[in-house]
């Protein structure tokens, strides 16, 4: 059961990060998912008065705040368009629209958890958060740091030309998935990232032929849990490879 | 910590712990429709609109709803009538312990989408976890609702 004992809402980011350098202190994002946590936090840290809920649009790019939601992302016209509705694909089975409506991007991302949808499609992308202490780097190379008691401020998707597409397996439409995969294309280079394995994304890059599908398989790792077994997996991978890859216009 | 929601149009200002949920909060003030399912964020039985979005009031801090307007089906008295008779008329209240929840989304789908493919509904309303029914009977009376509102509107 989750125990609170003092509820702060920030009024800049820098009491909130001064805040979270205590270990039993806690960033809230949407909530959703530490309100299943067996934890006692000293003082949950509320990042909602910082106007960091809004996705905005620039010609190279979009600034999608931390605490922007799941749904604000899957109805947003221009970043779907930009990905050819591949944010929207990998969101819209995300349990039901409450959820949705409560679940932040900063929260999901931050977490980098195995199961998150949201991570591989961003990880496909140009993307890259933005860090108070940390300053801007790549969503991918975020993915592989260690936690720490920094504060995820925004993701920024560059608007990179690029094809993208977004396919998973889920054995209920609003389970975890069990496999996804994001592809995005650039001429004949392709990037394949794959996530739920059960383990978080992981990202493969080559050059896109025939082949390039199974390579995806024979070089990442699966493991295998509830859901599904490591061989199953890594079938799996392949088909959503090239599944993905079909949808994103890169068909081998 | 002292929070002031405005519940159904009521200000409420009152002491509630950080870790009390809106669920807890909205059912002390008598709003009994909204009830407490799996508790793990999958059923829509608690779903209330904050802000006239529909969210889980399970998984939502009350301190967080600080300031805000929080809608439950007591709330909406005149919809919730409306929209539940097709869901009797359907059949498709069995034991009836979804139904606040799905009514409440299925509002806030009507408001955002006033007319739904059967794919939207599904998706919109994938949340809501009904456990006697199979969903026949709730497409039904969405249908029929939509139906009945547009002929209703035409005469208007």
């Amino acid at each position: 059961m989750l125990q609170i004992k003092r509820y702060v809402r920030a009024t800049s980011l820098a009491e909130a990060y001064e805040l979270n350098r205590k270990k039993s202190n806690c960033i809230l994002g949407g909530g959703v998912w530490l309100r299943l946590s067996n934890r006692r936090i000293d003082t949950a840290i509320d990042l909602s008065d910082l106007g960091l809920d809004q996705i905005e649009e620039s010609e190279g790019e979009f600034s999608i705040g931390c605490m922007a939601t799941i749904r604000q992302i899957e109805r947003h016209e221009g970043l779907n368009a930009y990905t050819s509705g591949a944010v929207r694909d990998a969101v819209q089975d995300i349990v039901g629209v409450q959820l949705r409506n409560m679940a932040t991007v900063g929260g999901s991302l931050f977490g980098r958890f195995g199961f998150s949808d949201l991570l591989t499609v961003f990880c496909a992308l140009d993307s890259y958060v933005e860090l108070y202490q940390g300053g801007i780097i790549s969503l991918r190379e975020f993915a592989n740091k260690p936690y720490d008691r920094d504060i995820l401020v925004r993701l920024i998707v560059k608007k990179t030309p690029l094809a993208c597409a977004f396919a998973c397996v889920r054995n209920t439409r609003t389970d975890f998935s069990v496999l996804n995969c994001a592809v995005s294309v650039q001429g004949n280079r392709a990037l394949a990232v794959v996530g739920a394995r059960p383990m978080k994304a992981a990202c493969y890059e080559g050059e896109l032929d025939e082949s390039f599908p199974e390579r995806v398989a024979s070089s990442l790792s699966f493991g295998s849990n509830l859901r599904g077994s490591e061989a199953y997996r890594r079938k799996l991978c392949a088909v959503l490879v090239r599944r993905a890859l079909e949808k994103a216009g890169g068909k081998r | 910590m002292t929070v002031t929601i405005f519940l159904n149009g009521n200000k409420i200002t009152e002491d509630v712990s950080p870790d009390e949920t809106l669920l807890s909060f909205v059912r002390s003030h008598g709003c009994k429709s909204v009830k407490c399912g799996c508790e793990t964020t999958n059923c829509g039985l608690c779903t209330v609109f904050l802000e006239d979005t529909p969210v889980l009031s399970c998984a939502l801090l009350a301190v967080r709803a600080d300031q805000k307007k929080v809608t439950t089906l007591e709330g909406l008295p005149k919809e919730a009538e409306e929209f539940g008779s097709f869901l009797a008329d359907q059949g498709a209240e069995q034991c009836g312990f979804c139904n606040p929840g799905l009514i409440m989304n299925a509002i806030a789908l009507f408001r955002e989408n006033p007319h739904p493919s059967d794919e939207e509904i599904k998706r919109y309303l994938a949340g809501n976890l009904c456990r006697c029914s199979g969903y026949e009977g709730q497409m039904r009376a969405i249908k029929e609702f939509v139906r009945w509102r547009d002929s209703n509107e035409q005469r208007q």
